[in-house]
């Protein structure tokens, strides 16, 4: 088990996938050459022991990173080997980790069960996807210049009340957000309810948070380039189309990406919203498989839910350094 | 601000030498200013302060979505004074978020220093301990259910290895509640640890360079030269690992439904309960305005407190 990722590591190391730099580690960096241990561990000692010592901490360090991720891992492990065996294997004890005999059929019995239907629920969960980006990305995307970039009264107030709305989550508004789409499918001719409006088009009046993302990302957009554009005659609106907005396409495409995965793995949302089974969204119906299978049959179970991730863990290979980088810049205020 | 300078076409924006009133009006930045944010602003009346006054008013009411009827502060008295299943919950919830977010935040920031060393295979580390934040609530509310099932999951099984006797954790009482808690480590500690891992990489190598010269070792740099420099970082993760952690909901919803005897009762699924399976939608509204209250004082009292411990490099940063 333990060799296998360190097989993988080395080679993965070298295309260096995600984006963040590695800390340069040379040893005996001179000048600005960074021998500075995050952990605080590497001391400055004679420069026989210190190699030494080194080494000796790398190891440490290379042992525990195996252990946790090894601890991480089994979980995900745990589950494509169960999706792999058939009913009778999935109780056995001890456990059997390679599924003997394995059962890839248990996928296709999945993407056939009457009980979960993967392709209207996948393109549900797409349709809602889809509408929820395009309204958080232009949305967020035109506020956040407004805050950023515009200066009129009463901006900081307001960007005040917009960062304290991070602190009220989706819980404390659902029952009125509810009541209040219920309402108006019974006084309005348009239905709420049981639609997938209640789900994207909040997100086309902005999402708070993103709106804080892409401010900071077009705060550190020169303010020459807007001026030299406002003095060639651009309105606002030019400038935010054709300067702003073509120099913030990788923090456009981050809100994207988590715009993606927060619908993919929303459930709360449809679970309140969404009344008829042909509208359920993945997340709902995995959810609605589970209970009526009464979790016996977990063979089933697993291959449903690894169905259900795989998409995510694809996506987040192919713009692995866009994810990194994008949560690694939430962090920084 | 009238409609028509809001329709208007764009092209009839002047540049900087155009005359008029509608002229200035576009020059004018305030206009622009508000235009921009008006999609939030709209958004910020109708979905969340007009909810958050509309769930004020029911919380003074019966409703079941139904009849509604005016009973004033009653619901807040039932809750508080009658309903042992609202304390329940939010002992449930209190123990959850105090051992969740501490040993949540120790736990990646151990991770990130860990990662911040220049060993082999870094980058495929880094994928692997981000891989779980990736995986939707649901199934990994399922996959979890299977790791902690007593008879034949892995978890006992890797215990009775090592010659313990495992318990029959989410069955139990004792044990769901602690369950959610460890699954809680492994789902959301991903996207901390990457922030941690940001943090770590903008310390400047000067400063641990000036520590050493200093003569300080390990302990002695981590405490006073990563931590300070990683407050604003730490502050970050603690606000919204907090808020974040107190509203959960899928784990307790699939896993236990609340269960065994209301141990893993949170108070988001007793809100929705009420709300959705029982229709005191007046009650939920009372408890989500319990819950705001609870994350405002959280949250006003951290930032408070932040000055005594958050160093922010070169002063005031926004």
């Amino acid at each position: 088990m333990s060799t296998v990722p360190r097989e993988v590591a080395e080679e993965a190391a070298g295309a260096a996938a995600a984006g963040l730099k590695d800390r340069a580690g040379v040893p005996h960096g001179s000048g600005s050459g960074s021998n500075g241990s995050g952990g605080g561990g590497a001391a400055y000692r004679p420069a026989g022991s210190r190699q030494g010592q080194q080494r000796l901490e790398r190891a440490l360090t290379h042992l525990g990173l195996l252990l946790i991720s090894v601890g991480f891992l089994l979980p995900f492990l745990w589950m494509v080997s169960t999706s792999l065996k058939t009913l009778d294997k999935t109780m056995a004890f001890p456990p059997q980790f390679i599924p003997d005999p394995v059962v890839p059929m248990n996928y296709w019995t999945v993407l056939n069960s009457p009980k979960i239907d993967f392709p209207l629920f996948t393109r549900n969960t797409l349709i809602i996807a889809v509408l929820t980006i395009v309204g958080t990305v232009t949305s967020s995307a035109i506020v956040a210049y407004g805050f950023a970039k515009i200066k009129f009264r009463g901006r900081g107030v307001l960007f005040a009340i917009l960062l304290s709305t991070m602190m009220i989550p989706f819980p404390v508004t659902m029952v009125s957000l509810f009541s209040l789409f219920r309402w108006l499918g019974d006084h309005t001719p348009v239905q709420w309810l049981g639609t997938f409006k209640p789900l994207w088009v909040p997100s086309f009046f902005g999402s708070a948070f993103n709106i804080f993302l892409l401010r900071q990302f077009f705060m550190t957009i020169p303010e020459e380039l807007s001026e030299a554009a406002r003095i060639d005659g651009c309105s606002e609106w030019g400038i935010f189309r054709r300067v702003i907005v073509p120099l913030a396409v990788p923090a456009l495409t981050v809100v994207a990406l988590f715009t993606f995965m927060g619908t993919w793995n929303d459930f709360l949302g449809p679970l309140v919203y969404l009344q008829r089974p042909e509208q359920y969204t993945l997340a709902l119906g995995l959810q609605a498989f589970q209970s009526q299978h009464g979790g016996t049959e977990w063979h089933l179970l697993m291959a449903a839910s690894v169905l259900v991730i795989l998409p995510v863990i694809v996506l987040f290979f192919l713009a692995q350094k866009t994810f990194i980088q994008g949560i690694a810049t939430t962090g920084i205020k | 601000m009238a409609v028509r300078e809001i329709t208007a076409p764009e092209k009839a924006a002047p540049a900087a030498g155009a005359k008029g009133r509608r002229g200035n009006l576009y020059r004018s930045p305030g206009f622009w200013g508000m235009i921009f944010i008006s999609p939030w602003l709209l958004g910020f009346l109708l979905f969340t302060a007009g909810p958050m006054l509309m769930s004020l008013y029911l919380s003074l009411c019966k409703y079941d979505l139904h009849t509604l009827q005016f009973v004033g502060a009653k619901n807040y008295e039932v809750l508080l004074t009658r309903d042992p299943l609202f304390w329940k919950s939010l002992r449930n919830t209190a123990l959850y978020v105090l051992f969740s977010v501490p040993i949540g935040l120790t736990g990646s920031l151990f991770i990130a220093l860990l990662l911040n060393h220049k060993v082999k295979g870094i980058a495929l580390f880094r994928t692997l301990f981000y891989l779980p934040s990736l995986v939707p609530a649901v199934a990994s509310a399922l996959v979890w259910q299977w790791v902690f099932h007593p008879d034949s999951g892995i978890l006992n099984y890797g215990l009775s290895k090592v010659g313990i006797q495992g318990p029959a954790w989410l069955v139990d009482p004792d044990t769901a509640l602690p369950s959610l808690i460890i699954m809680s480590l492994w789902g959301v500690g991903g996207g901390r640890m990457i922030i941690f891992l940001a943090g770590l990489q903008g310390i400047s190598d000067e400063l641990y360079e000036a520590a050493a010269l200093d003569g300080a070792k390990g302990w002695t740099i981590f405490r006073n030269v990563t931590l300070p420099m990683l407050s604003p970082t730490i502050f970050f993760n603690l606000v919204l690992g907090i808020i974040g952690s107190f509203q959960v909901f899928t784990s307790a919803y699939i896993m236990t439904a609340g269960g065994p005897d209301n141990a893993t009762l949170m108070f988001v699924l007793y809100l929705y309960n009420n709300a959705f399976r029982y229709f005191k939608l007046g009650k939920a509204s009372a408890m989500a305005w319990i819950l705001f209250a609870i994350l405002l004082v959280f949250t006003v009292v951290q930032f408070k407190q932040a000055s005594k411990w958050v160093y922010y490099e070169g002063g005031e940063k926004e």
